[in-house]
């Protein structure tokens, strides 16, 4: 690894598309070789399969020929440069982005062997699977009550009102915010403060029992306090659920994630176990950017 | 100490951060250097019955402690404010270890030095001098290519200095049983031979220390920590 004399600074050019040098007389580690990835990034176990995923915005290519495995019950963190490509790939595995009319995307997504593009999939289904929290906590303007429950009703998860009353206050305990709401279940959930708020829409999230929960920067709005109980809540969800965070915090990254993935415009460049990652990262574009050598 | 491999910390986004991992670089060696020459002159004041230098060599020790506490608070400060990660993180954490080495050494030197004078109060003819004289240039010489490893990032030397370990102690074993050997042919010598044994003990230890060090920077440059496995694994991580 005699790659350490080296340094990488300011932005990358991309002359051509394939072998992507980043500076001039640089070892050949430092090059990003398209669909190639350092690293771990296949699994045995795996809830998510996804190869050769290209994501296109208009004749722009955002993501570039990724293959990756996201295991079961695993928490894998996205880390990566504003601009990487991470969110537009973690918008692929539930489909938001099938709202944004110019984007399409190429390759095989399947979850649980099933194609999660197959135009006769039900999107309101795969959503329910596979639930998402945004970087803004964005409860509807109805009461904490209704928000939790807004999902099993839709779906149809419960017949009865106890039934429903039981999801609510599960949910809620799961996301650590049971005490706090408990007693003011009819107030208006744009009322609680900004953590309370994020925790709701976890709760919110997996209140339709969902198998994955996407997560993009989950904790960016918030204070260290609420920070420290939603990853409190990431390492108790992370037992019975799949979850793939984004983040640019990396010291979130490197404390609650079992993998870390570097994106690096638009390509996956390394995939490795999080103690990897941060303590002795495979490719030295990966180090440049933990390190704080460019972003 | 300018060297041509200090970009490797010197590259961040925060310029405030390539000042603080540079301060603790050369606060590093600068320790080291004092270090290694508390060694020498320790030496030097036994060999040549010098009192007036050991004495000041063991004044010198408070100034080795404090520097060991000095450097131990700035990688305290990085770990705080920065939390650094990869190479950075692997040379912060190297040096909080091998700074307590450095100061180890410090003190197997003052203890060399109060040998001295207690050897040279007693003033009887030298035995086993030639062997102290040896292994001292020894494991002064594997201080020095540790401390140098570490300034170059060079694993390759720094698993030279691994090495040389076994040496040191195959000497210290020999120099042990020629001592043997001048304590059987006349009691009367016995003292003075475990003074000047105790002698080579902290100069073996020196030795030790100083591959400690380098195992260190072996893992600060490839991030494979080598300690407690033997030269051949050693060998595979720095040949990569």
């Amino acid at each position: 690894m005699n790659t350490l004399n080296t340094t990488v600074t300011g932005e990358v050019q991309m002359p051509e598309e394939n072998a992507v040098p980043v500076q001039e007389g640089r070892p050949a580690e430092t090059v990003i070789e398209e669909g190639k990835t350092v690293g771990r990034p296949f699994a045995d176990d795996a809830k998510f399969k996804l190869r050769n995923v290209e994501v296109f915005y208009g004749q722009e290519r955002a993501i570039k020929n990724i293959s990756l495995d996201v295991a079961r019950n695993e928490v894998i963190a996205f880390i990566g440069p504003s601009g990487c490509g991470k969110s537009t790939f973690l918008r692929c595995l539930n489909r938001m982005n099938d709202s944004i009319d110019i984007c399409r995307v190429k390759g095989s997504l399947r979850l649980d062997d099933q194609d999660i593009y197959d135009p006769k999939r039900d999107v309101v289904e795969l959503r329910a699977r596979v639930g998402m929290v945004f970087q803004k906590p964005n409860p509807f303007p109805k009461s904490i009550y209704d928000n939790v429950a807004y999902g099993p009703r839709i779906h149809g998860l419960a017949n009865r009102k106890a039934d429903l009353d039981e999801i609510v206050e599960n949910s809620l305990r799961k996301a650590g915010l049971w005490n706090e709401a408990k007693d003011r279940l009819d107030a208006t959930a744009t009322g609680m403060s900004g953590g309370q708020q994020q925790r709701l829409c976890i709760a919110r999230a997996i209140a339709v029992s969902p198998e994955v929960v996407l997560m993009d920067e989950p904790c960016s709005a918030l204070d260290p306090i609420a920070t420290a109980k939603v990853e409190e809540l990431i390492a108790e969800l992370s037992e019975s659920y799949t979850i793939v965070i984004v983040t640019h915090s990396m010291q979130q990254a490197a404390r609650v994630s079992h993998r870390t993935a570097y994106f690096h415009l638009g390509h996956l460049v390394e995939v490795n176990e999080t103690n990897k990652v941060f303590t002795s990262p495979e490719h030295e574009l990966t180090e440049s950017y933990i390190t704080g050598r460019f972003g | 100490m300018p060297n041509q491999k200090d970009d490797v910390y010197g590259d961040h986004i925060s310029h405030k951060f390539n000042d603080e991992l540079m301060a603790l670089k050369t606060q590093f060696l600068k320790m080291g250097g004092m270090v290694e020459s508390q060694v020498g002159q320790a030496i030097e004041a036994l060999i040549d019955g010098d009192t007036h230098m050991a004495d000041e060599i063991r004044a010198n020790d408070k100034k080795v402690d404090k520097m060991e506490m000095d450097i131990d608070e700035e990688a305290t400060l990085i770990l705080a404010r920065r939390q650094p990660t990869a190479r950075d993180l692997r040379l912060v954490v190297s040096v909080i270890k091998m700074v307590a080495d450095l100061e180890r050494v410090g003190d197997e030197a003052k203890k060399i030095a109060k040998l001295a004078i207690k050897l040279s109060e007693e003033g009887q003819a030298p035995r086993g001098y030639i062997e102290v004289r040896h292994i001292g240039n020894h494991v002064q010489n594997m201080l020095r290519d540790a401390l140098d490893a570490f300034a170059r990032l060079d694993s390759e030397q720094a698993l030279r200095t691994k090495k040389e370990d076994r040496r040191v102690d195959e000497e210290y074993q020999a120099a042990a049983r020629t001592l043997l050997t001048f304590m059987m042919e006349d009691t009367r010598n016995i003292s003075r031979c475990m003074s000047v044994m105790w002698v080579l003990r902290a100069l073996e230890r020196v030795g030790d220390h100083a591959c400690n060090i380098a195992e260190n920077v072996i893992f600060m440059v490839e991030g494979e920590d080598v300690r407690h496995t033997p030269v051949e694994e050693a060998e595979k991580v720095v040949g990569r």
